[in-house]
């Protein structure tokens, strides 16, 4: 039999096992079923019900009107599988291609696709985490937990964190009219993700709203009453708070544990793969039938250098999701390569804070458009003289424009394209807390639209 | 009926909360929160709401039957 002969055996007869019911194994799924692959379809989900949608669970839902369990995700097509839900995955087997369940029971694959995802990061103190008003929010049963406890108008909400979840729910708490205390270790807000000169920004506008920001301190201590209720946090500066709820926004963990013992290059930051989505094992080779997808994926971006990065963003599962789907059922020649420019987005305090490419990957920022103090501006990131990343606070229409300067490698600071030249347009050390991605210059451009068009080229450094 | 947005591909044209402000709704000036879980009365007002979409990022569930597993199955 020919290889075509194969894979047409493959489409027709296949198994598939999909290891993580979210947004990134059901959209899979039902790309696998679009490009015609006809085998059989096993879902693997820890979670109960039916796949549902994140990002509306500390946005509508907090607010109150949505319920918890009204996002679950729109069905594009039937995807006729098999589902087992409720129960972890517990080991993969690459030796006799089985996905091992934590009860024990064994599911045989052609062909895998890992879509764990990440779990929400705990308290670190396990008897402080299970007090009576200490929240994580990942999951509907954490966002209805949480939901309830707003609605019950606390006196106070203390948020550790904040990143982007930490920043949203504090905008929450202040839309809903609570008093609200965030306690961030880094100077600023948002810090981590965009650096110093937008963490500025994002504090100003908490304090704006109200928000108790405290920023270069540590919370050591959650301190309960003799019900088991959370009444006060300690901070390492020595000072206290009286809080009835607590939310740890302190990230996530990925949910790697399960493949130990695997042979797959996976651990705290993901699971390496190719920007096919295809495994590495331990070595660096590639698999041939192991595929990942999603938050747990730690996959190499090209345009940066072809470092390693795992994303933890919506449009970044949907988009890994079907590269990997459509390249389980084709063959080497026709696979594509996922090379799509990250976007983020997230609402807080009324404004749309939106980014493309990566800001991290930076080592100066500037303001190339809008003004800063309106809240209604577009920030470009640049390392060694090309354009990395963009952030746009209430100018979304714009982020287009940023992201074909970054495909293009484009000189930075870009010119400002509009009239709406900012008052001041010198660009700044972009200043990261933690250790910066850093990189040489750009070596690779991105041609091509659609996904089975887009492919790398070698481009020349600007200076 | 259920809805998602691709608020990555959204730029706040506001056409969705014209058409079907009972399900698409515009926070502060360009960001947009939506429900979900919009009632099936609804379901005309969301499609023309996701065909007048300039990005096309709105979602609707397209499946007549489910084609899902019964909620709370273990297996």
């Amino acid at each position: 039999m020919t290889s075509a002969d194969n894979l047409q055996a493959f489409k027709r007869d296949g198994r598939i096992v999909v290891v993580g019911a979210s947004l990134a194994g059901l959209r899979a799924a039902e790309t696998l079923r679009d490009e015609g692959f006809a085998g059989s379809l096993t879902m693997i989900g820890d979670e109960l019900g039916e796949p549902y949608d994140r990002p509306p669970l500390s946005k509508q839902v907090l607010t109150g009107w949505v319920p918890a369990g009204g996002t679950k995700l729109p069905r594009r097509r039937e995807i006729d599988a098999e589902w087992l839900l409720g129960v972890p995955a517990g080991g993969l087997d690459l030796a006799t291609n089985h996905v091992r369940l934590a009860d024990g029971r064994e599911v045989p694959f052609d062909r895998v696709l890992i879509s764990t995802g990440v779990r929400a990061r705990p308290w670190f103190v396990e008897s402080e985490a299970a007090l009576d008003g200490v929240f994580v929010v990942r999951t509907r049963e954490h966002a209805e937990g949480l939901q309830r406890a707003l609605a019950a108008g606390p006196s106070r909400v203390l948020v550790i964190g904040a990143g982007f979840t930490g920043s949203e729910i504090a905008s929450i708490c202040r839309e809903r009219d609570i008093p609200v205390t965030v306690a961030e270790l880094a100077p600023a807000p948002l810090v981590g993700a965009l650096g110093a000169m937008i963490g500025e920004v994002a504090a100003d506008m908490q304090r704006a709203h109200g928000v108790d920001l405290r920023c270069g301190v540590k919370v050591t201590r959650l301190e309960g009453d003799a019900q088991g209720r959370l009444r006060r946090a300690h901070f390492d500066d020595g000072t206290t708070i009286d809080a009835d709820v607590a939310v740890v926004a302190l990230g996530g963990i990925r949910n790697t544990e399960w493949l130990r013992g695997s042979g797959l290059a996976a651990g705290v930051w993901g699971i390496a793969c190719d920007t096919g989505c295809r495994a590495l094992d331990l070595n660096g080779l590639i698999t041939d039938d192991i595929f990942v997808a999603g938050d747990v994926a730690r996959c190499p971006n090209p345009i940066y250098e072809y470092r390693l990065i795992s994303l933890e963003h919506w449009a970044n599962a949907v988009e890994q999701a079907e590269v990997a789907a459509h390249n389980m059922v084709s063959g080497q020649a026709d696979r594509w390569p996922h090379l799509t420019i990250p976007v983020f987005w997230s609402i807080q305090f009324g404004v749309n804070i939106k980014s493309v490419g990566v800001p991290t990957f930076a080592d100066e920022v500037v303001v190339t458009q809008g003004s800063v103090p309106d809240r209604r501006f577009v920030a470009a990131y640049g390392y060694r003289g090309r354009v990395t990343a963009a952030v746009s606070f209430n100018s979304a229409k714009w982020l287009d424009h940023y992201r074909q300067l970054i495909e293009t490698a484009a000189p930075f600071p870009p010119p400002c394209p509009t009239p709406d030249q900012p008052a001041d347009s010198k660009p700044a050390p972009v200043d990261f807390p933690g250790p910066a991605l850093l990189a040489q210059g750009a070596t690779v451009v991105v041609t091509g639209h659609d996904p089975s068009e887009r492919r790398v080229t070698a481009a020349y450094q600007h200076r | 009926m259920r809805v998602v947005v691709d608020l990555s591909r959204c730029q706040g044209y506001a056409q969705c909360a014209f058409l079907a402000p009972d399900v698409f709704r515009m926070h502060g000036e360009e960001a947009l929160m939506y429900d979900p879980n919009a009632d099936d009365d609804r379901r005309d007002q969301v499609l023309r709401a996701a065909a007048a979409c300039p990005v096309q990022a709105i979602l609707v569930d397209r499946l007549e039957k489910r084609d899902a597993p019964a909620e709370a199955s273990p297996s």
